[in-house]
């Protein structure tokens, strides 16, 4: 039987030597070697032998993306039964997930969970006795991702996504009565109208397509609160990570409390601030880091940056905010090491067993190393970097992708004056990508909008 | 007392239009057949709009005609006015509709079922379906006689405990003031039938000498009519066709109807019924659509012999003093006078996701139903089906294997599909947009999709299937000409594209390509193309519709593909859903209730999700296996 062609990291997001993304499925080594250059340039995969392995680079506009090795395994000896390629990659992990972005933007999809290991069963590469196990895979895995990946969305992208839907529908439906009910609605010079319309659509999905590309769809980044006594340079370490990365992404005041958030893409992990805007407006000790808030904070928090001053002693305010922070996830910055220092690494750890990396926020120090151990401690820590988040998050791009296509050929359907009834299907299609990012089908949406909106009859 | 006992292989309760289909194709295919009506003289009736056709409801002429049906060639023998729809669309879209001259209809009709060998047609009430270990035994009628046979049709149309109503006026009919069937919505229910009530409606008929159409904008028929049947020769149908007429309601008419909406027994709650969305009364129109300040009204002829006609687009429950008080707010219709009033009629229908889709009950063996009795509307649906629930029967009775149109092949696949998976809230109209593979569902290759099928099951004639074949066959040649014939930017071509505003060709490309180009037809090609052989227009359609909309066309097959391949998964229905044990209560439930019979019909249901899909796809194979292993 064959099958459209399935991709995942299937090494787990984890930054080890190694990481193999792989594909299955019909169309699995023409896909990879679409992105696939030979050491010695023109190897062509399609003319390979099952279970070989090539040395090459994967290739992304001639740029060299990283240097894997290619296992190709022909159906049926292969897990799935089906073609399937490996790409051994060794770029670490964001490098990884770009191959597999490559693999999907060349016609693979992403695979649902468990997929790799449902079609093994199907095709009949695994035993009976094992089909249970297959089963709860499926299920453990859907309900996690069935949960995390609405949620994942920003309210605001939410909101745009759906009233583009709505859009749609509504011009689909009006194309639809028309072409049900000919005497009663007309269709002339519908094209023209219609062309400006897809013409905004397609500009605001790209917009979201940029704003997925630096994180903003990501709701879920790692809580992260910044703390510290005033004048340590809260605000000026933030400005420093804003502006160096140029990634502010996002500020949504919340409506019931006066919260704000902002998440800011570093090094491939989104980072969630939260109460920035406090930290930044005020260096009001009593008001800012008073114990109430800070327990609150501690408990919300996946991540605590704690900024101590260098340059001054630990003092009571120091240890109190210690105390609170001790089994969280904390990464000490000790800020101001320019000036002649009076606190040392070695004095707090007198009090927090935690990672203590001295910088200096005004000469820019420190910062590469703070990340480093940014992403070692959370792509090393499987429970808190959420896989699920950047797959789904890749799934939605992707069908924010189909559904531009979709409204491109709507576009050129209009441009070379095809029957309106052609609008409509690529309008359905886009309609229905859209959806797929809500988590919404079409179901009976369609025939509703039609009785809802427009009088047909007899 | 002794109960005569009559014996036929199959039941066909219903002379309507799926009542007809079924009777044919049933006795067509050798089966000793009855036909039972509760008027002989409605058989084929058309108790509300006097036309055949339509958007989408064309298209399922066109299949039922390439399966082996009646309903195309009576419309050719009887319609008196035809017109294409939609021609300025694209072609899946193009929709015939012919006007039919209601009573010829039905006299035509009959002719063809009493001239039908192994048919016999027989008038008297069906009180009873009698059932044995869940398989279907007969019928029982009102005079007590029972019919015994193996297989029975249900196709009962608005007449079970039908009710009329004009106002307060209440009749306790079916359509036009015929007998309702009060006793078999018992006999069902106590074998387990789950019934819907359902309620549709139609406008008044007017007489023509009272109306004045020098106020309304006349609507003829096409120059040249286009047959509905593969089989009617269009030169043979060519005629004088009789106009429609064109009048629009306004603020008066509304006016009326808003004062006097408390006494509509729609708005005033008497009628229960659920009505469809798609044909609302003139009262919902104006109470819906407020903004809009006028509503068209087609002024219909019913038949060429009588003054009688219909006032499309105003159906209405109103009492008869506000009918006749808001018709002649409309131009033209001033001094109308009315034959027969507008009514609401309300019927007992089933939830027809107690069928199989190859319209068989899944819990009664034998017993099929089709029409406006599984929940749908308009004679085209209710003809479509029949003539499956017919087929059936027959194949089910000679012991061949039924059959199942999918919604790739035919809108009959999406109607009867949608029918028996879907949770139908209103009567069922067909849609071009329900279709969600219509680039390849069209009107103008019904033929192509079905004829072999009809052909197979032994309703389509040798003949007609080998001249089928040869046109199949003309059709792939001249496309394979077309794109292996190369042409060059020579300047015969350059000024050819020149003259027709056409970009000029850079390099050399092929025939096909330049048909791709929106200007150009296969028409105009002809002058650059030397080597063309003569052949038919319906030939040379598919060719131009095939090239021209190739990548669309291409891309729904590959859809197809996709969809086909769920389809194929059957579910054996001995399936215990409980034992699932991955799967979600509720969609454990859901299949559980409606037992469907492949995995794509089970992924069509609402409340099943992709993964319980999964983890069904897993179970079947598991199931597969443990059964070979037990061999």
């Amino acid at each position: 039987m064959k099958n459209d062609t399935i991709a995942a990291i299937a090494t787990g997001l984890v930054n080890a030597g190694i990481s193999i993304v792989r594909v299955s499925g019909e169309n699995a080594i023409i896909i990879v070697n679409k992105i696939f250059q030979s050491k010695r340039e023109g190897k062509n995969l399609l003319a390979v032998k099952s279970h070989t392995i090539h040395y090459g680079y994967i290739i992304d506009e001639n740029q060299i993306i990283d240097e894997v090795l290619v296992m190709i395994m022909k159906g049926p000896n292969s897990y799935t039964a089906e073609d399937t390629v490996e790409i051994n990659c060794h770029g670490g992990i964001l490098i990884t997930r770009k191959i597999l972005d490559l693999v999907i933007g060349n016609g693979a999809r992403i695979a649902e969970p468990g997929e790799f290991t449902k079609r093994a069963f199907l095709n009949g590469r695994i035993d009976l006795t094992k089909a249970e196990a297959v089963i709860d895979l499926i299920n453990a895995k859907n309900n996690f991702a069935l949960k995390s990946s609405i949620r994942q969305l920003q309210g605001s992208v939410y909101k745009r996504i759906k009233e583009l839907r709505e859009k749609i529908l509504y011009h689909i439906a009006f194309i639809e009565s028309a072409l049900d009910d000919p005497e009663h609605i007309s269709l002339d010079n519908y094209g023209s109208k219609l062309l400006p319309d897809i013409k905004n659509m397609v500009m605001d999905i790209n917009k979201l397509i940029a704003s997925y590309e630096n994180g903003k769809l990501i709701k879920e980044g790692i809580r992260t609160v910044i703390v510290g006594k005033p004048n340590v340079g809260k605000s000026s370490f933030l400005n420093l990570l804003i502006g160096e990365e140029k990634a502010i992404v996002t500020e949504v005041a919340g409506t019931t409390r006066d919260v704000i958030e902002e998440t800011i893409q570093l090094k491939g992990l989104a980072l969630t601030l939260i109460d920035t805007a406090g930290i930044r407006e005020t260096d009001d000790i009593v008001e800012k880091i008073g114990v109430e808030k800070a327990r609150k904070f501690a408990e919300d928090a996946d991540l605590i940056i704690y900024i101590a001053d260098a340059s001054v002693k630990l003092d009571e305010d120091d240890k109190t905010i210690m105390r609170l922070i001790e089994d969280k996830n904390t990464i000490v910055l000790l800020n101001k090491t320019d000036l002649p220092g009076l606190t040392v690494e070695s004095d707090i750890k007198m009090f927090l067993n935690k990672k203590v990396i001295e910088i200096s926020v005004k000469d820019k120090k420190g910062i590469k190393e703070f990340e480093e151990e940014l992403v070692n401690m959370f792509s090393l820590n499987e429970k808190m970097i959420n896989d699920q988040i950047y797959i789904t998050n890749i799934r939605h791009k992707n069908g924010l992708l189909k559904a531009i296509t979709s409204l491109q050929f709507v576009e050129k359907s209009i441009e070379e004056g095809l029957p309106e009834d052609f609008y409509s299907i690529d309008l359905m299609d886009s309609y229905r990508f859209l959806g797929s990012i809500l988590g919404e089908e079409m179901e009976d949406d369609l025939v509703n909008e039609i009785f809802e909106k427009f009088c047909m009859g007899k | 007392m002794s109960i005569q006992i009559e014996k036929y292989d199959v039941v066909i309760v219903g002379a309507g239009h799926a009542g007809c289909e079924a009777a044919l194709a049933s006795a067509r295919l050798g089966l000793n057949t009855i036909m039972f009506t509760v008027s002989i003289d409605s058989i084929a009736l058309m108790p509300c709009n006097p036309n055949i056709g339509g958007t989408s409801k064309g298209h399922l002429v066109r299949e039922i005609d390439a399966l082996g049906g009646e309903m195309g060639k009576n419309i050719d023998r009887t319609f008196i006015q035809s017109k294409m729809l939609n021609v300025s669309k694209g072609p899946a879209v193009h929709s015939l509709r012919a006007q039919a001259d209601k009573s010829e209809y039905s006299k035509s009709m009959r002719r063809v079922l009493e001239n039908t060998e192994n048919l016999t047609i027989k008038q008297a009430e069906v009180t009873e379906i009698i059932v044995k270990n869940e398989s279907i035994g007969g019928v029982r009628t009102y005079t007590g006689t029972e019919y015994h046979a193996k297989a029975v049709v249900l196709c009962t149309g608005t007449y079970l405990k039908a009710r009329c109503l004009c106002g307060n006026a209440i009749t306790h009919t079916g359509p036009n003031g015929l007998q309702a069937a009060n006793f078999l919505t018992e006999s069902l229910k106590n074998n387990r039938v789950e019934m819907f009530r359902f309620k549709t409606g139609t406008p008044a008929r007017m007489d023509k000498r009272s109306i004045d159409f020098s106020k309304m904008e006349e609507q003829k028929g096409d120059e040249r009519v286009i047959p509905f049947s593969f089989s009617t020769d269009s030169d043979d149908i060519q005629k004088e066709q009789i106009s429609c007429w064109l009048t629009y309601t306004n603020e008066n008419t509304h006016e009326i109807i808003r004062k006097n909406l408390d006494r509509s027994p729609i708005y005033a709650g008497i009628i229960e019924g659920t009505g469809p969305r798609y044909c609302p009364s003139i009262e919902d129109k104006v109470v819906k659509f407020s903004d809009k300040n006028r509503h068209q009204v087609f002024i219909e002829p019913e038949g060429l012999y009588t003054n009688e006609m219909y006032i499309g687009g105003m159906s209405s429950s109103l009492p008869e003093d506000v009918q006749i008080k808001m018709y002649r707010t409309v131009p033209g219709l001033e001094k109308c006078k009315i034959v027969r009033n507008a009514y609401a009629i309300e019927y007992d229908c089933i939830n027809a996701r107690q069928l199989n889709p190859t319209l068989e009950f899944k819990e009664i063996k034998g017993l099929f139903s089709a029409g406006q009795f599984n929940g749908s509307s308009g004679y085209e649906e209710a003809a479509a089906q029949g003539l499956i629930a017919g087929i059936n029967a027959a194949l089910k009775v000679k012991n061949r294997e039924m059959i199942v149109i999918d919604r790739s092949e035919a809108y009959i696949g999406v109607l009867i599909d949608d029918l028996v998976t879907k949770d139908n809230k209103e009567p069922y109209r067909m849609m071009t947009s329900r279709s969600e593979y219509r680039l390849l569902l069209r009107q103008d290759n019904a033929d192509l999709r079905l004829m072999k099928i009809g052909f197979k099951i032994g309703l389509v004639g040798k003949e007609q299937y080998e001249k089928l074949i040869e046109k199949q066959s003309q059709i792939g040649q001249e496309i394979r000409r077309l794109e292996n014939t190369r042409v060059g930017a020579s300047p015969v071509i350059q000024q050819f594209l020149a003259d027709h505003n056409s970009t000029l060709l850079k390099n050399g490309t092929s025939l096909a390509e330049l048909l791709r180009r929106p200007e150009l037809t296969y028409e105009l090609l002809k002058e650059i193309d030397k080597e063309r052989m003569k052949l038919k227009w319906d030939v040379i359609e598919q060719v131009e519709i095939n090239i021209k909309y190739s990548g669309y066309i291409s891309r729904q097959l590959r859809q197809v593909e996709q969809f086909k391949k769920i389809e194929k998964k059957k579910i054996p229905d001995t399936l215990i859903y409980d034992e699932i044990s991955g799967l979600r209560i509720e969609a454990k439930q859901k299949l559980a209730k409606f037992r469907p019979v492949s995995i794509g019909q089970a992924s069509r249901i609402s409340g099943v999700s992709p993964a319980d899909i999964s983890v069904l796809l897993v179970y079947l194979e598991q199931y597969r296996r443990y059964k070979n292993e037990s061999k």
